[in-house]
């Protein structure tokens, strides 16, 4: 297939190798959430682009249609996405919790801390 | 009949139970109404097993919408197992937990700890019970998402950046899951377990299924943490609430494994192992699991941490035993599965005794207590003799087993790795040992008692199971070799 075909292909690669690269490269606890968000939406598009059909209508039932858009992935996506907001959310809720109990949200600062609190 | 809603009560009834005990909030009422509901799917556990052995697998249909349009459960042998496995330790936990609960967490958190140990109950259960693999995500992420919530209530800071790290690798893990998925659902149009199981062997050989298989590999790997995915776990149970770690060590990582014994057999079928070099790889990641692992577990000081690294050690041997892709080698896996998952809940839950008395368990601090908590030591003892593997006990039978798999292929290395990797369990279970029985209590320290009973019993419970199933072995061989002959056969 010619360029535009599988660009949505392209498009869920290079969100989800972005999003992977910030998890892993980021030190703030913040931006790693970020990250995993970004890596998460990729798997949306992902999914959502597998189940276009060319040529077919939005999933309704009418007699003038015939060819239509496969529904279930975006039901899956649905609760993908809520699975996601729960995680963000979560995710969030530690980094309040850690900054209350550290005083920052920086990875190396806070591996330093625990450092010196296990050689006493 | 309600008998025929079994399947799905066993997953309900603790979902549904756990908002129940938000709106309780009171703790001791909470801990009530989850021990009931706990006992509850333990009964339903027992019940399903029993009816799976005598009729074979069971298929039940949510909401009566026919497979593979609606959302099928379907339990046979080894989701039926796993579903005793993760109820009984669930249930035996609860008895134990209240005293240990109330000292480490605040007391107005305690009815939240209770609410989310039931989802995560209910998620492993509803990770066993599902034939869907969709289905198999969501509770995936249910058990996930309550563990994280559960690991950050521990009394230490470390808590925090412990669920947190779990938080960020256990996403990746379940997003690579559903990468997989959505990759064998486009070239399937399935997501109905048996129904994948017809149709990926036409699409075997495609770029599109072998990257999945990578996927979900990698995904399930980092919940079960496996070598060298495991980097969230040796901090997540040394900071976890003790208990805590006694209930994720015990059924979570026991379920993942059950995940990926899904994915290969049932999925894909043996056949996987051909195209692609994954239990090569396999192999190689156990054997340096069980060796390394164990060999890092032998420098630690603090015995939660060193039975951590052990449990990834013990996670490698399960691994071996898959990557033999022989009906012997699935059932060892499967034997030890339910193995470990009695050796190292009993473990952990002495050393929730341990902190409960002294406040700590590193092991230099444990100096002496073999006079003064005896029967909580010998417990420990029990349960370390069965993860050696001495005769008579649990872990002697799993290990017979795999090493005799192992040999049956004419891999001889690989027994010697098993060997080898014993003989280190020896060393650092030897080290608490050492410091428990044969060091003084240090002056100035904590005078310390037994246990109360209610800890007491519930832990001897576990422990004593290990030598019942070490001796009487009738229904977890018997089990674990159906479970493993009916994976290997295809389907059933």
């Amino acid at each position: 297939m010619a360029f535009p075909g599988l660009i949505n292909y392209w498009i869920v690669v290079i969100l989800m190798m972005t999003g992977f690269y910030i998890v892993i490269s980021q030190g703030n606890l913040i931006k790693k959430i970020v990250g995993l968000n970004v890596f998460q939406v990729s798997v949306f598009v992902f999914y959502i682009s597998m189940s276009k059909v060319f040529g077919g209508a939005a999933p309704i039932l009418d007699d003038s249609i015939e060819t239509y858009s496969n529904p279930l992935p975006h039901v899956l996506i649905l609760t993908a996405i809520v699975v996601g907001v729960a995680t963000t959310a979560l995710g969030m809720a530690l980094v309040v919790r850690i900054r209350d109990a550290y005083g920052t949200i920086e990875e190396d600062e806070i591996q330093r801390l625990e450092a010196e609190e296990s050689e006493p | 009949m309600i008998a025929e809603h079994f399947p799905v009560l066993v997953v309900i009834l603790p979902l549904v139970t756990a908002p129940i005990c938000v709106m309780l909030r009171h703790g001791g009422r909470a801990w009530l109404l989850a021990t009931i509901v706990t006992w509850a799917s333990f009964a339903l556990a027992i019940a399903l097993l029993r009816q799976v052995m005598d009729t074979g697998a069971i298929s039940y249909l949510l909401g009566d919408w026919a497979a593979p349009w609606g959302i099928e459960y379907r339990i046979d042998q080894l989701s039926a197992f796993i579903i005793l496995i993760v109820t009984a330790i669930g249930s035996v936990m609860m008895v134990f937990a209240p005293k240990s609960v109330t000292a480490e967490i605040p007391g107005d958190r305690v009815y939240l700890f209770y609410t989310m140990y039931l989802l995560t109950f209910a998620g492993l259960l509803g990770m066993a019970a599902t034939g869907d693999a969709f289905n198999l995500f969501v509770f995936l992420e249910i058990s996930s998402l309550s563990t994280y919530v559960l690991i950050s209530l521990g009394k230490e800071r470390r808590a925090l950046t412990a669920a947190y790290r779990y938080l960020v690798l256990g996403t990746l893990g379940a997003t690579f899951y559903i990468i997989g998925v959505g990759m064998m659902y486009q070239m399937t149009g399935t997501l109905n377990m048996a129904d994948l199981a017809v149709r990926l062997p036409a699409v075997a050989e495609t770029k599109t299924i072998l990257v999945a298989v990578g996927f979900l590999t990698v995904g399930i790997g980092l919940k079960m943490g496996l070598f060298p995915l495991h980097l969230w776990l040796p901090n997540a149970y040394t900071y976890a609430p003790s208990v805590v770690t006694a209930f994720l060590a015990a059924t979570a990582t026991k379920v993942a494994v059950y995940v990926l014994l899904r994915i290969y057999y049932t999925f894909f079928g043996a056949g996987i192992f051909e195209g692609l070099p994954v239990s090569n790889l396999l192999l190689a990641l156990g054997i340096i699991a069980a060796l390394g692992m164990s060999a890092v577990a032998i420098f630690q000081d603090n015995a939660k941490r060193l039975l951590a690294y052990s449990s990834v050690a013990q996670l490698g041997y399960i691994v071996i035993g898959i990557s033999l892709v022989t009906a012997t080698g699935a059932m060892a896996s499967i034997l030890h599965l339910f193995n470990h998952a009695l050796i190292k809940g009993s473990l952990f839950l002495v050393l929730a005794c341990v902190f409960y008395r002294i406040g700590s368990t590193k092991v230099d601090d444990m100096a002496g207590l073999g006079k003064s908590m005896p029967f909580t030591m010998a417990a420990f003892v029990l349960a370390g003799f069965s993860l050696i593997g001495i005769p008579l006990t649990t872990g002697f039978i799993s290990k017979w087993f795999l090493i005799n798999a192992a040999l049956e292929k004419g891999w001889w290395i690989v027994a010697v790795v098993v060997v080898a990797a014993t003989l280190m369990a020896v060393i650092y279970f030897w080290k608490v040992i050492e410091a428990v029985y044969f060091r003084p209590r240090p002056d100035g320290a904590l005078v310390v008692t037994e246990v109360p009973a209610l800890m007491l019993v519930p832990l001897w419970v576990l422990a004593g199971a290990n030598i019942y199933f070490g001796t009487n072995t009738n229904l977890s061989v018997g089990t674990a070799r159906r479970a493993a002959e009916i994976l290997l056969g295809g389907g059933g």
